[in-house]
């Protein structure tokens, strides 16, 4: 029995370690590396789905740039920052990896970023939404692309607010990401008059989330805001929905992907509000794209999906344009030329790496609204850039 | 409102049913493993992915075959135990005269290739099970909105858990288990068939774990990775109640949902490392844990 006691601790630890896939490496080439969540919670907002854009991009482009073939090699993060750091360091020192893309959970790009900015290579952050990368942790070779927390805060608790919906209650997710919503959105709602009367701080993958709504439940809020993303928004929300929270107070979905508003049930999630940086369903140009997409990959795409093709697509001009692939060069050039395709409108990349497009104010369906399953958003707005993302920080403004 | 120390009473009343409401939920499931872990000294780390398969069973059935809620209840744990059964015969016994650690990588890595399966085919995102009509509604008590669907998990884990404990420790099929895993081969000589007990009973703690999936299906968000999110947790319950009791893995499993919801509720930042807390001080001071006997 303590011998069983013994290997099941051991076996414990050994659980939460597992061996990291990575792809085949040879030299002489522009390389892309994509790190991103292959298995884990957020593989369907940024997995695979990430390298087939981002391949796509590369085929678009017609596969070389200045005479170069253009390789996409890829990696699993596991959700884990010293994971995804040590991917990025063996890619920059020993594989000649040249740029980085995918870049999900906000905790790993933290890590991978500081080695990519040690080392000059650039970063191109597609699904994390932690605004830390362009103020705090600002780096002149980070580069922001699909939307970020400042952006989320702007879009969807601005409106609320100015509804007349003053008092908020926050279920945040406990790490880096949740925090860093949690944050920017309590100043956008103390700036417009409305004040924060509770928080309950959830841990990542929470499974139940009744006791949390039970505390919102009782704090008088108008306005329940779920500052977490993927399965702990659905779960949370399912919670919501059963104990008949919805029936007193407005939800709030702070980050919703199309993959996870696929998995609510509709007759739950219809009628919540948020923002996003993209929608498969927008016009003709972006549903040409996704169409392309969706035939290779199987689904919609999220918008980090689409964010990942449209950096790779940008920072390939750019080489082209810059006629070398040394960073310094190419990041120059990144930020001079203006992001023009079906994923950036009105878009400019500014000088803290901070890509500023028109962002979407959108309203989950109901039942009866939708065609089919992939009809999950209704537009109610288009928000422009300079009004979505928060202005440049001086100590982040690399010329 | 009613305050005591500055707490809201009414507020802790809530947290303490939600916290019996998960802790029956948590009683359900520990109690598979106990069966699995405590009396087959089997280390079941695939116990999680039957959860997962069992939800996703219920989901499957629903959307493809048209089974509603109650059939599957009923149709789900017997096909997940049948998994079971099979995972016994040509995985687990080959290897069973080894060390433990060969079962524990069997399984783990079992559960490894479920979960990945899963989410090649259906996503990561999870999928949407609604709750059956009957159990849509709630009551409204004076301190908080009990949601039917809550009340029925409580109702139907006592039971399950009330009969499996009153079968294993008060019947003659239970005395056989007992004894033929006790010792196996005075039982053989009575003319016991011990495999197929064996066998039998490592198909049963599984099937709770279809079982406990088929209840979860409807709360919570149906994805590849819901049960190795809890699979941890359920272990430290079987360790803290002591491994081959049975009424300790369900008491503990009531207790540490209460001790989780109270923790939600005054410092959520800790819900998910209490139990391990507890584990640890348990452990410590009673090694057997706290139902156990002292080898």
């Amino acid at each position: 029995m303590k011998m069983m006691k013994k290997t099941l601790l051991a076996a414990s630890v050994a659980a939460l370690a597992s061996s990291a896939a990575m792809a085949d490496i040879s030299d002489g080439k522009l390389k892309i590396g994509v790190l991103a969540d292959m298995g884990g919670v957020y593989a369907d907002i940024c997995g695979q789905g990430c390298v087939t854009a981002t391949e796509m991009a590369v085929e678009d482009f017609g596969g070389k740039v200045l005479g170069m073939p253009i390789e996409v090699i890829s990696a699993d993060d596991q959700l884990k920052p010293d994971v995804g750091s040590a991917i990025v360091r063996k890619w920059v020192e020993d594989e000649q990896v040249d740029v980085v893309g995918g870049l999900v959970s906000s905790a790993v790009v933290g890590a991978a970023t500081k080695v990519l900015t040690d080392a000059k290579k650039i970063a191109l952050i597609s699904t994390a939404a932690s605004n830390a990368f362009t103020t705090k942790q600002c780096s002149p070779y980070n580069v922001h692309w699909t939307y970020n927390v400042a952006a989320l805060a702007n879009g969807t608790v601005q409106p609320m607010v100015d509804a007349g919906n003053k008092k908020w209650f926050f279920i945040t997710a406990d790490y880096a990401f949740g925090h860093a919503l949690e944050d920017v959105a309590t100043k956008v709602i103390k700036e417009n008059g409305g004040e924060v009367v509770g928080v309950a701080r959830a841990p990542l993958s929470t499974t139940d989330f009744s006791s949390y709504i039970l505390q919102a439940q009782s704090s008088g809020a108008d306005v329940v805001a779920l500052a977490n993303a993927g399965n702990d928004t659905v779960n949370a929300l399912k919670a919501a929905s059963e104990f008949g929270l919805t029936e007193m107070m407005s939800v709030a979905g702070l980050l919703v992907f199309t993959p996870n508003a696929q998995a609510m049930d509709p007759n739950v999630a219809g009628g919540m509000r948020t923002t996003t940086g993209f929608y498969w369903d927008l016009d003709e140009q972006t549903r040409e794209w996704s169409k392309r997409f969706m035939e290779r990959h199987g689904s919609i795409p999220a918008m980090g999906h689409a964010g990942a093709y449209s950096m790779t697509m940008h920072y390939l001009k750019a080489v082209e344009a810059a006629g070398t692939d040394d960073s310094d060069a190419v990041i120059k050039k990144m930020k001079e030329m203006k992001p023009d395709d079906f994923f950036s409108r009105n878009a400019t990349l500014r000088a803290d790496g901070r890509m500023v497009h028109d962002m979407y104010y959108v309203e989950i369906k109901k039942p009866e609204e939708r065609r089919d399953g992939d009809d999950i958003f209704k537009v109610l707005s288009v928000i422009p850039g300079d009004k979505a993302y928060a202005p440049i920080l001086p100590e982040c403004n690399f010329k | 409102m009613a305050t005591f120390l500055g707490i809201n009473l009414f507020g802790l009343f809530g947290q303490l049913l939600v916290g019996l409401i998960n802790g029956s939920f948590y009683a359900l499931l520990s109690l598979g493993l106990a069966i699995i872990f405590g009396l087959l000294k089997i280390i079941n780390f695939a116990q999680g992915a039957m959860y997962m398969l069992g939800a996703f069973s219920a989901w499957l059935a629903l959307s493809y075959l048209g089974i509603n809620y109650w059939a599957a209840l009923i149709l789900v744990p017997l096909a997940v135990g049948f998994v079971g059964v099979l995972m016994e015969r040509f995985l687990i016994r080959p290897i069973a005269n080894e060390d433990h650690l060969y079962s524990l990588l069997l399984t783990f890595g079992l559960a490894l290739m479920v979960q990945g399966f899963f989410t090649h085919v259906y996503g990561s995102s999870g999928q949407s099970y609604a709750i059956p009509e009957a159990l849509r509604g709630g009551t409204k008590l004076p301190f908080m909105y009990l949601p039917d669907y809550r009340a029925w998990i409580i109702l139907a884990s006592v039971v399950v858990c009330g009969l499996t404990w009153w079968m294993i420790e008060k019947t003659k099929l239970g005395a056989y288990l007992r004894a033929g895993t006790e010792n196996p081969q005075l039982m053989q000589a009575f003319g016991i068939n011990v495999p197929l007990i064996v066998t039998l009973t490592f198909g049963f703690g599984v099937g709770l774990a279809g079982l406990a999936g088929v209840m979860a299906a409807p709360i919570y968000s149906v994805s590849p990775d819901m049960g190795s999110n809890l699979l941890i947790v359920v272990f430290a319950i079987v360790v803290i109640g002591g491994m081959g009791s049975i009424g300790g893995a369900i008491l503990t499993g009531l207790g540490m949902g209460v001790i989780e919801g109270l923790t939600k509720y005054f410092y959520p930042e800790a819900s998910n490392t209490v139990i391990f807390l507890v584990m640890v001080i348990v452990l410590l001071l009673k090694p057997a844990g706290l139902f156990g006997k002292e080898a």
